[in-house]
């Protein structure tokens, strides 16, 4: 009578996290400080993006034992990357019981034509998209929820604004089609025709829609959430900053109250510096983390 | 499932608040709207007036804790209790109005308390409502852990209370409003209707 895992139960647990933050942590102390600034999930990784970025080499998904430890110090849902297409990482995520798990393009691709069939597991997915087709592709595959990508690790909002007015641009667009229209385009944006269809017919998304990828201070939550974002993630722009748990919970206060200018703005006072930035224009090609998957 | 609820007593359209600090407040205002009712989301103190009944919807419980605290909503919300208004929580909800959060109702929640999202689930469930069992979402769900001789439990899994009343005061551990079924907010607005004609 009891049905473990079901769609419902996994697109469910995204809508729970509605109007929150899910907050990056590498230790216990930072998963604590996320949970008490109002967190509604954390990600357990062993390096934020910024770090990925500086470091270099093949980033790969955390450590079990480091993962475990976060989960023994909060309530909160945690959360852990795959890299993309590494279907045997995901196992282990899953045999460790975390909430969700992040085919990430964070983490340096594992396989290069696939990503993981995630209708396979009991644990659900968030998927990064950086438009319309690649959303739906992602949940033809069994993603319980969606994050526009962003450019992660730079503390520039400019990509994860472009990919949220392309995946809502093109929802629009979709409004008004006729059937035939619908077919053609779902060859267009190279999506399952039965999810193109139920986002013509609904104007949104099948799943929740997070925003990730550049956000460093209120405002920048303010502004994803304006423009349709359901939630945010903040990889870097938390512990990166001077004041973590000042800035942590500032960014949640404004993410609730975001189209409320007066308390964005009493949000954003005496936080001290925001993370070190790097502008997403001037990186080379090969730096750019949301060309990552397809 | 169920017909729309008329007008208030007052001929007055009846109006809702869903607590909208963090969780699937949306997902309820859809609902409450599909039922008729006009519906305000509530972020700070000032929303509450004039409302004629309250929804706590799902989300993380730590989140709404301390978004309560730093809007200073939790002597308003109990006000509002005070004022016979009825209050309905969903999972994070039934938390939050629990002794150890607002006390409106007197039962202690055991948070998480059927495991990680791996043990995340529905099933039907009998909570004596008119058509037959609902088919309930868990998701991280708590269950009642104890409970006051005034507290009436409507519904159990695996003998753990997830559904109770008392008073103006409902609560289920699992999500209504994911759902297509209606009923659960039908009730919650029959009582909403109650406390208004008893109020006039």
């Amino acid at each position: 009578m009891r049905d473990e895992s079901t769609f419902k139960v996994k697109a469910g647990l995204a809508e729970m996290l509605k109007g929150g933050v899910i907050m990056d942590v590498i230790d216990q102390e930072q998963a604590r400080i996320a949970e008490a600034a109002g967190a509604c999930a954390v990600m357990a990784l062993e390096r934020v993006p910024s770090d990925i970025r500086r470091d270099g080499g093949v980033a790969r998904m955390s450590d079990p034992e480091m993962i475990q430890s976060i989960q023994q110090s909060v309530t909160i849902p945690v959360m852990a990357k795959a890299r993309i297409g590494h279907f045997a990482e995901a196992g282990v995520l899953e045999a460790l019981e975390v909430d969700y798990i992040d085919e990430s393009e964070v983490l340096t691709p594992a396989d290069e034509a696939n990503h993981i069939d995630k209708w396979s597991y009991k644990v659900p997915f968030v998927c990064g998209a950086t438009n319309l087709g690649e959303a739906l592709r992602r949940i033809g595959e069994g993603a319980a929820m969606i994050r526009s990508k962003g450019e992660a690790g730079t503390g520039d909002i400019v990509e994860a604004v472009r990919h949220l007015r392309t995946i809502n641009g093109e929802i629009k667009r979709l409004g008004g089609l006729s059937e035939a229209e619908i077919a053609t385009a779902a060859k267009e944006h190279a999506a399952p025709l039965e999810l193109v269809r139920a986002v013509a017919l609904s104007g949104r998304l099948p799943v929740v829609m997070f925003c990730a990828g550049g956000i460093a201070t209120p405002a920048d939550a303010s502004l994803v959430m304006q423009l349709g974002a359901e939630g945010v993630f903040v990889g870097s722009g938390i512990f990166k900053s001077a004041e973590p748990e000042a800035r942590a919970a500032a960014i949640v206060e404004a993410t609730t109250h975001y189209d409320v200018p007066e308390r964005v703005l009493r949000a954003s006072e005496g936080l001290g510096a925001a993370m070190d930035s790097i502008e997403s224009r001037k990186l080379e090609e090969s730096e750019l983390l949301s060309n990552r998957g397809w | 499932m169920s017909g729309l609820p008329s007008p208030g007593a007052t001929g007055e359209q009846i109006s809702v608040g869903v607590l909208a600090l963090q969780g699937d407040f949306e997902a309820h205002r859809a609902v409450l709207e599909r039922l008729g009712v006009s519906v305000r989301e509530v972020r700070v103190p000032a929303d509450l007036e004039r409302l004629d009944g309250l929804v706590i919807p799902g989300g993380e419980s730590t989140t709404i804790t301390l978004g309560i605290e730093r809007e200073s909503l939790a002597e308003p919300l109990r006000a509002f209790h005070r004022a016979g208004k009825p209050i309905f929580g969903t999972c994070a909800g039934l938390i939050m109005l629990d002794r150890d959060h607002l006390g409106l109702i007197d039962i202690r929640a055991e948070r998480n308390a059927f495991g990680r999202q791996v043990r995340s689930f529905e099933a039907p469930l009998e909570i004596g409502l008119a058509g037959g069992p609902v088919e309930a979402i868990f998701i991280r769900a708590p269950w009642i852990a104890e409970h006051g001789p005034n507290v009436e439990i409507l519904g159990q899994v695996d003998g753990h209370g997830v559904a109770a009343r008392e008073g103006s005061v409902l609560v289920v551990a699992f999500h209504p409003e994911l759902g297509d079924d209606d009923r659960v907010h039908a009730l919650f607005l029959q009582g909403v209707r109650d406390a208004r004609l008893a109020a006039a």
